[in-house]
């Protein structure tokens, strides 16, 4: 069987009196597609964090890749978070005065040594040669969340993590992302995905669902996989 | 990559960060100028208070006393005392020798005055001889360059002044020239003794004091009219000294209270009553008195100069430390999601930390070069409006300044790195 990626245990975020994240279970498998569902508010950026290394858990433990990440300093999740993850946000967060391919190259600068034909083949990749010399306001929507993702890659990360990666695309855009998404998936990446477009939810392996802090199903979609969100045309 | 974004950066931000840049050249300019002014003010305020007067006086022990005791500075006992002008030189023999800037030797005399082409004669009038210029190699190897003009900087000249040596020629007090309508180019006749002397009149000085009255004369030619060769009546000395303090006082009372500790320590210290010591040592029969005002205001000034100068310079470092952190932190947080994201990807606290304090650090470089160029046009402007002269540049003031400059926009940025340093990637990354 294929070996666990990211196990999390009785894992639990509390803000005060709320509880953000309450006693979560969950076990991924390395080169599973997860998505992440569920109303607002009910903790899903917070679980996503506490995954992306961007925050810790208030109890329990989270098991990445074999480590136990749930009591580490703040200078150790940044190096965890480095080498084996690579994040998309649901505003892009490109930075305004880089081009395209310097935005990605800035992920290889933090991460080892930036290498603008390396940089160029993962922009090739997401379909953007072509506008690797225009800066982001230069692109459209669509194109920056490209950008994003080929500057989430550009480290061969051993998870992909996005936020609503296609919360501020349009229909078009969304197939081309989640088209990205599929062949990374063949390529073996693990991929978790918050979203709250059911469509892109439905293209994943296996799909969560949030209420207040709790999973409150556990859906295995692989019977369907694959079938989804086709690009048009093909 | 890191270069790339510094600069990219730097241009976009180019208001806030030609903000900064203004106020390091405001802060390093009057840094520059102040430091350069106060290490060039002591020359340069002695210099200035130089002109009024010589700041000690030589007098023959039986002249000064009775000067002293009766206010007499006429009659027996006063005008047949002298020294030797040939003791004169051993004033730069003196420990403190080298802060002597300028002494002239001066023969008191009177003669009978007459103009050629007018009848009779006009009187007795006062005449003093001195060195107008000197040059002379000293025994040491030294070469001195001295004389009354430059003891007499303020004086109105009408006409030139003598010539060293020139001992065919006169000067006149502005009023004893306007008295007797005597002009520059006039031929007068001096008699003293049955010793008849002509010269003509090369200027008329306005002194302000009293020597408007006299006649002014090399000190050789005076020596002559007056059979008194070899001799002189006083020798003013300019000396460049330090502030009295309670051991100077004391030892000015009277040396030989001092315990020989103290003694070795006032000796080796500029103090003028040291000074007037040392002098005494090596003029025969002569009594050195400071000419108290100006001795004393000269130091006095010249530490209250000072201390303005570095309080100027604190408070301006103080000034500039706090806008600049007004405008790094007003940047950072300006950025900060764009720093979360670089948090985000995987750079470390003080990697992000290094970015910022570069930029500034570049920033701060460039106003620093603009504003010590400029500090340095301040210090001449300050030169020459307030003392008259050009202000030596003194290259220690590039390292001091550059230290101040460095720990300035290090601290300015301290807020500004706390700042980056709590900041969470989460907290900026998924702003709603
Ligand atoms: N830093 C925080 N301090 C206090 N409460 C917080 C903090 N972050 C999140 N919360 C709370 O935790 C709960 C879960 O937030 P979270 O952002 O994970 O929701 P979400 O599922 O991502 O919602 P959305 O779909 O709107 O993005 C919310 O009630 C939120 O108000
Ligand atoms: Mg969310």
């Amino acid at each position: 069987m294929a070996e666990k990626i990211l196990e999390l245990k009785n894992v639990s975020k509390i803000y005060g009196s709320l509880k953000a994240l309450a006693d979560i279970n969950l076990s991924v498998n390395a080169g599973d597609w997860l998505s992440i569902m569920g109303p607002s508010g009910s903790g899903k950026t917070t679980m996503i964090n506490i995954i992306g290394c961007m925050d810790t858990p208030s109890l329990g433990n989270v098991i990445l890749d074999n480590v136990d990440i749930s009591r580490e300093n703040a200078a150790s999740l940044t190096r965890i978070r480095r080498d084996k993850i690579g994040l998309i946000f649901q505003q892009f967060h490109l930075i305004s005065y880089l081009t395209a391919v310097e935005n990605v190259m800035v992920a290889q600068y933090y991460h080892s040594m930036p290498d603008e034909d390396e940089a160029m083949e993962a922009l090739e990749k997401v379909g953007l040669k072509d506008r690797a010399h225009h800066l982001p306001a230069q692109l459209s929507g669509g194109e920056q969340q490209r950008v994003c993702i080929a500057r989430a890659l550009i480290n061969s990360p051993q998870i992909l993590l996005g936020d609503e990666p296609t919360g501020n695309l349009d229909e078009e855009n969304e197939r081309i992302v989640v088209d990205i998404f599929r062949r990374l998936h063949d390529e073996g990446v693990t991929i978790i995905i918050v979203t709250h477009d059911p469509e892109v939810g439905d293209v994943a392996q296996r799909k969560i669902i949030l209420e207040h802090g709790k999973i409150i199903d556990d859906i295995d979609q692989s019977a369907t996989f694959g079938e989804a969100l086709k690009l048009k045309g093909k | 990559m890191f270069w790339r974004m510094i600069f990219k950066t730097l241009v976009r931000q180019k208001s806030k960060m030609l903000m900064i840049a203004f106020t390091v050249i405001l802060g390093v300019s009057l840094s520059t100028a102040m430091m350069n002014v106060m290490l060039g003010v002591g020359d340069k305020v002695n210099r200035e208070l130089k002109v009024y007067g010589a700041n000690i006086t030589v007098r023959h022990k039986d002249a000064a006393l009775m000067s002293d005791l009766y206010g007499l500075t006429e009659g027996l006992g006063v005008n047949d005392k002298f020294l030797y002008e040939e003791d004169i030189f051993k004033l730069k023999t003196i420990f403190w020798g080298f802060n002597i800037l300028d002494f002239v030797p001066m023969l008191d005399g009177k003669a009978v005055l007459s103009v050629k082409g007018r009848a009779g004669v006009i009187g007795e009038v006062s005449l003093f001889g001195t060195w107008t210029e000197k040059h002379a190699i000293l025994s040491t190897g030294e070469e001195l360059a001295t004389g009354l003009k430059t003891l007499r900087t303020w004086w109105e000249v009408e006409g030139e002044w003598l010539d060293e040596d020139e001992n065919n020629s006169v000067m006149l007090g502005k009023n004893l020239a306007l008295k007797n309508k005597i002009h520059v180019g006039d031929a007068v006749t001096l008699t003293n003794n049955g010793v008849v002397k002509n010269f003509i009149v090369k200027g008329i000085f306005n002194d302000g004091g009293t020597d408007d009255e006299k006649i002014l004369m090399n000190l050789s030619a005076v020596q002559e009219l007056m059979n008194l060769n070899g001799k002189i009546s006083s020798i003013e000395v300019s000396a460049l000294t330090t502030p009295d303090n309670d051991l100077a006082r004391k030892a000015a009372q009277d040396p030989k209270s001092l315990s020989p500790d103290e003694y070795e320590t006032w000796y080796c210290t500029a103090y003028v009553s040291a000074i007037c010591h040392q002098i005494q040592e090596v003029i025969r029969d002569g009594v050195a008195k400071p000419v108290r005002q100006v001795a004393e205001s000269e130091g006095t000034i010249l530490n209250k100069t000072t201390l303005l100068m570095i309080l100027i310079t604190i408070l301006s470092s103080i000034g500039s430390a706090l806008a600049i952190s007004n405008l790094i932190t007003a940047s950072v947080i300006e950025r900060s999601q764009e720093l979360g994201l670089l948090k985000a990807l995987g750079a470390y606290n003080w990697q992000i930390a290094l970015l910022v304090l570069i930029e500034v650090m570049l920033t701060g470089l460039f106003g620093g070069i603009l504003g010590y160029f400029l500090g340095i046009g301040f210090a001449q402007i300050i030169g020459q409006t307030v003392f008259g002269s050009y202000i030596e540049i003194a290259r220690m003031v590039i390292l001091i300044v550059a230290v101040i400059l460095f720990f300035v926009t290090l601290l300015g940025s301290v807020p500004a790195i706390r700042y980056l340093m709590a900041l969470k990637p989460t907290e900026v990354l998924h702003g709603k």
